[in-house]
């Protein structure tokens, strides 16, 4: 921005205003919601969650073991059999509706929780999370008492225990995805949160517990990447439900190759954010922020590979790093933080392995000059411009703040760039003109299309990727499916 | 019969020439003409949203207080009645500059916006002070009047003091796609205003559209507007935040272009210190700091002074203010 | 003096032609009497290949063909194995059907065929939605074929438990590639024909035969196959398709139905080979102050 001589004032830069953490209740420690109790783990062992922002320690978490696992499933097992796989959807529904009813009214506080846990600002977890997850409870309520209508010509039935695995990225979020329409459709639950943001699936089981749910319809095991195994290869869960890195979901999809396990699969992508030379470009601007900077950039269907038509690659990528240049990165408990806290130590380290990476392939790069806190993982937003598609950091998913810049000059070649990819997941297409929105939507290969929009979602979506980005869709009418057995 | 042919092809090439049809893109280059290029397209939602993202900063403590002191030097109070009399307009001048005696330190306003009938009554009024006397004129608020009109009323306000003249677009003219007409008027009244800084007010709540917005906007700054303004407070709506960012982002492009920095007049329906607030993080956000002052940037506004003075006194007392306590004009 | 009769060699079906293996190797089948009844190609890893490139290079024209001309199409084989009903009694007779389980397995292949040519044009507004998001946007879910398909037909049928595959994922614009029944392969190279014959692209679908232990390994591994397609009951089959899939997540759906009964057909056959996606767009002026309405 030019510096003007007469201007009155030098700056005027936004006060702290940190959101307050006063009526936030948590526990030191947490153990394991099974049977409807709060229970050890068998082992004895707990871990330390931390807080990304400032690297201190908010809570002692339970690391469920095999044994600690196996009973959950047990008590999952009995309460399908005993009270949930039996009782009327009419009935199901209500419990789903209230719980949704409590999240709603805890929503301040599950928001702070998801901030001072997983980084992200919370005015995404005031906004988009929490909110987002209310509302599919909400959405899946009223779907309990209706299956009949759902599949035309079939009987629906539950298919009894599912083992459900969720990610860091959206804890609260993903939690909802994956036990609103489990528990539509009469199934029982045993979730694993990620180990990094186990704290809102731990208050989630707290409202659970309040609500009166029946004991073992929903059980919380914490944990790591074996407590997630001991799930999966447990020979009394019906279904998988996973969502995270395809190199975690290919493992799962072998480990129950050999049995009738139903599995839907929500895994990663590397999605292409296209913009066209007619497209609305100032919003475009905002949606490619929006696409790669949302959460940190901690998100699957992030549009991390921009492709930019010649005739405005200059004129958008001026834009952009301006736009770059006025987010705040910083304390996620602010109000006004644009770009919180990296999720956790490791996957900072990820990022900036890429972002090495692309440096040595010669790719440019730009960072805004944002400060950044000295405590904490923080990684300023990061464009790379002049990369090819066969770069690294082009073909790789990064999950973080890092933007990749390519050019084209027609639409077909941007197709071809686009679907170029073993990923499936998302996709955005600007464009002012219909007949080439719909010409690109139909084309490019991915469950998700925003067409002059980006990364939104609703209960009512279905969401889900093509080819290696995974299978089965949550959301919508299409989400229910993952959770029936038709006959 | 040659000379017949000749005369009619050159007759139809003139109408073809004439014509001049739209060059779709090239919306961002640095021959960029509004009349001969299309305006970047405005996405409505995608404002919406941009917009509501703005409303979510949270502005508190000392930047709130510099903040609310900016938006009272932005302000031009703004009285536009037929039933405005010396007397009023003398009391409104005399508000400008003194917001509130009984706290110093607070700036005044950065102009009074009359009719034309009454720049010589202001104008002595904010003799000494470094209040500006801003005028509007063009047949406002509707603009329907001839050319020759609208000049006279333009030269009759700069002849009577008038620092800033505050003109409308011939709205009708604009919707019926004659821009040649609307840049041409401007043009036109841009060289009657002389030294005074000429305001374009589009009455963005006629021209409907962000798209439209976002044309008579660039039509505007080519033709020569020091500022481009949303409304004449006479139609609803009247200035919103979406239609004022569609507005920053042709300044801001106009400034990427050629480095010249064009002023923005958000002009009634702010009523509050929050939304003004908005508004300059807003600014601040798109075209910078640089704008952040009344040079470049003016609230059009009548009760929103006050409200910004309860906010201060509150903010210094912790108690919540009583509008009894404030002079209304 | 009796005529000698001219044994015909099955060959392979692939991208519209009909190949020897490139292995060059041949398996004989045999009729109850232990009388040959011909030379069967025994189809290489390599042709397995061929058959997905052809797969892929028709994929993207086929899945663009208008719902209703696919719908022309599959009327079309419908009508060409009506006018080969002998041909394939025939040769289910000598694969050791009965006469009147013969004339049963062809009348019903030509029904299913009937009825998915009816579906072409219909699954789609039966799966597909359009979802009201709170949001100003206009949000759908459309369904649009999964892609190359490699489907392992019945072992225990030669015509029956191939097309009922087969047609669910062409009806919904996959394209495949078939893997026969080993001991009962007759059947499908003449079916081959008259896809050959019947306005179906060239690539849409490929059928190649040959020993089930050599080929469920490539038809199952390869990286340009986006679903696998099983009928049958062989647990470790299942188990080896399950784990080759997972090299490029590939979708697998195995059947175990009876094949003959006219109720091993429906909607959900063609939705297993469906993705879904979802299209936003922003609506302008929904439920804002400026809404028209």
């Amino acid at each position: 921005m030019a510096k003007k001589t007469d201007k009155k004032i030098s700056s005027w830069d936004f006060s702290p205003s940190p959101e307050g953490i006063s009526h936030i209740e948590l526990k030191d420690k947490y153990d394991l919601f099974i049977d409807g109790k709060w229970v050890k783990p068998s082992s004895g062992k707990y871990f330390e969650s931390i807080n990304p922002s400032n690297e201190e320690k908010i809570s002692s978490v339970a690391h469920a073991n095999q044994a600690d696992v196996d009973k959950a499933v047990k008590a999952a097992r009995k309460a399908y059999n005993g009270v949930w796989g039996k009782m009327s959807g009419k009935e199901r529904g209500k419990y789903i509706y209230r719980i949704a009813r409590m999240m709603q009214e805890k929503a301040r506080e599950l928001a702070v929780i998801e901030t001072l846990d997983g980084g992200k600002p919370i005015r995404e977890s005031r906004d988009i999370d929490i909110p987002l997850a209310c509302n599919h409870f909400f959405y899946y309520a009223g779907w309990a008492d209706k299956l009949d209508y759902a599949f035309p010509n079939r009987k629906v039935e539950s298919l009894g225990v599912a083992g459900q695995i969720i990610p860091w990225n959206f804890p609260l979020l993903m939690a909802a995805w994956k036990i609103a329409p489990a528990l539509a459709a009469g199934n029982t639950v045993v979730l694993k949160p990620a180990e990094s943001t186990s704290l809102t699936a731990l208050k989630l089981a707290e409202i659970i517990e309040e609500s009166g749910l029946p004991a073992g319809v929903v059980n919380i095991v914490t944990g790591f990447g074996d407590t997630g195994a001991a799930i999966v290869n447990h020979p009394d869960v019906d279904k998988v439900a996973f969502t995270g890195s395809t190199d975690v979901g290919k493992i799962i999809q072998k480990a129950i190759s050999g049995t009738d396990k139903k599995a839907t699969l929500e895994l990663g992508g590397k999605s292409a954010n296209i913009i066209l030379e007619d497209a609305p470009i100032d919003q475009a601007v905002e949606g490619i922020v929006n696409g790669i900077f949302f959460n940190q950039g901690h998100v699957c269907c992030a549009g991390s590979r921009l492709f930019v038509q010649e005739s405005v690659a200059d004129v958008v990528v001026k834009k952009l790093k301006q736009r770059l240049d006025s987010l705040y990165v910083g304390n996620p408990l602010d109000k006004n933080t644009d770009i919180g806290a990296i999720n956790s130590k490791e996957q900072l380290q990820t990022i900036k392995k890429y972002i090495k990476i692309g440096q040595e392939e010669g790719a440019e790069m730009y960072q805004s000059p944002c400060s950044i806190p000295t405590k904490g993982y923080f990684c300023p937003p990061t464009l790379f411009t002049n990369v090819a598609q066969s770069s690294v950091i082009v073909q790789q998913e990064i999950f973080g703040p890092v933007l990749t810049i390519q050019t084209f000059r027609t639409v077909d070649e941007v197709i071809q760039k686009a679907n170029n990819t073993p990923f499936g997941l998302a996709a955005g297409v600007w464009t002012d003109k219909g007949s080439r929105i719909f010409n690109l939507t139909t084309k490019l290969r991915a469950g998700v299309v925003w067409a002059n929009t980006y990364n939104k979602f609703d209960p009512t979506s279905p969401f889900g990727g093509y080819k290696e980005s995974g299978f089965g869709r949550e959301g919508g009418l299409h989400g229910l499916e993952a959770y029936v057995k038709l006959s | 019969m040659a000379a017949f042919l000749l005369s009619f092809s050159y007759l139809f090439l003139s109408l073809i020439l004439l014509k001049k049809p739209m060059n779709k893109l090239k919306p961002f280059s640095s021959d960029f003409d509004p009349l001969r290029h299309e305006s970047p397209s405005v996405d409505k939602v995608g404002v919406e949203e941009r917009v509501a993202r703005i409303q979510t900063r949270s502005i508190k403590n000392e930047s709130k207080i510099q903040g609310l002191k900016l938006v009272l030097n932005m302000i031009d109070l703004t009285t536009l009645e037929g039933k405005d009399t010396p007397g009023k307009v003398k009391q409104m001048c005399y508000k400008a500059m003194h917001l509130l005696d009984a706290h110093p330190g607070l700036p005044a306003t950065a102009a009074v916006c009359v009719y034309p009938s009454m720049v010589g009554i202001a104008k002595a009024a904010v003799k000494g002070s470094d209040v500006k006397i801003a005028s509007v004129s063009t047949a406002f608020p509707s603009g329907q009047a001839p050319l020759n009109v609208k000049l006279d009323d333009t030269r009759f306000a700069v002849e009577n003091g008038a620092d800033e003249i505050d003109m409308v677009i011939s709205r009708g003219k604009f919707l019926s796609g004659e821009y040649q007409f609307v840049f041409d008027e401007i043009a036109a009244i841009k060289e009657a205003c002389g030294k005074a800084r000429l305001k374009v007010i589009l009455e963005t709540g006629e021209l409907v559209t962000l798209d439209n917005v976002r044309k008579a906007s660039d039509i505007a700054i080519h033709a020569g507007a020091d500022f481009i303004k949303t409304s004449t407070g006479k139609i609803q709506p009247a200035a919103t935040m979406q239609v004022t960012y569609t507005m920053l982002m042709a300044i801001k492009d106009h400034y990427d272009r050629t480095g010249v920095m064009i002023g923005m007049k958000p002009a009634g329906g702010i009523s509050t210190a929050k939304a003004a607030l908005h508004y300059l993080v807003m600014v601040k956000e798109t075209l910078g700091d640089a704008w952040l002052s009344n040079e470049w940037f003016r609230f059009g506004a009548s009760s929103l002074a006050n409200d910004v003075l309860m906010q201060i006194i509150k903010m210094e007392t912790g108690v919540y203010q009583s509008s009894d306590y404030f002079s209304i004009d | 003096m009796s005529r000698l009769e001219i044994l015909k060699t099955y060959k392979i079906y692939i991208g519209g032609q009909f190949p020897r293996t490139e292995s060059g190797r041949y398996y004989q089948i045999q009729d109850g009497k232990g009388k040959v009844i011909g030379n069967i190609c025994m189809s290489s890893k390599k042709d397995v290949r061929n058959a997905v490139s052809a797969a892929r290079k028709t994929f993207g024209g086929w899945a663009e063909r208008s719902a209703f001309n696919r719908s022309q199409i599959l009327y079309r084989i419908a009508e060409m194995l009506e006018g080969r009903r002998d041909q394939f009694i025939n040769e289910l007779m000598i694969q050791g059907s009965s006469k009147a389980n013969a004339e049963k397995e062809i009348d019903l292949t030509i029904d299913r065929t009937v009825y998915y040519a009816g579906w072409c044009d219909k699954y789609q507004q039966l799966l597909s939605s359009v979802n009201p998001v709170s949001s100003a946007h206009f949000n759908f879910s459309v369904v649009e074929p999964t892609g190359v398909v490699s489907i392992i037909a019945d072992e225990n049928s030669s015509l029956i438990g191939m097309i009922s595959l087969i047609l669910p994922a062409i009806a919904g614009g996959n394209t495949c590639v078939v893997l026969a029944s080993e001991k009962l392969p007759l059947c499908s190279i003449t079916f081959a024909e008259v896809l050959n014959t019947s306005d179906l692209p060239a690539g849409v679908v490929n059928i190649v035969t040959g020993k089930r232990a050599e080929l469920i390994e490539p038809m199952g591994n390869h990286m340009d196959v986006n679903a696998t397609v099983y009928s049958g009951s062989n647990a470790d089959e299942i188990k080896k398709l399950k784990e080759l899939a997972v090299q490029n997540v590939k979708r697998v759906k195995t059947y175990n139905k009876k094949w003959m009964n006219e109720e091993s057909q429906d909607l959900y056959m063609i939705s297993d080979l469906q993705e879904v996606k979802t299209t936003w767009h922003p609506i302008e002026n929904i439920g804002g102050a400026t809404s028209s309405y």
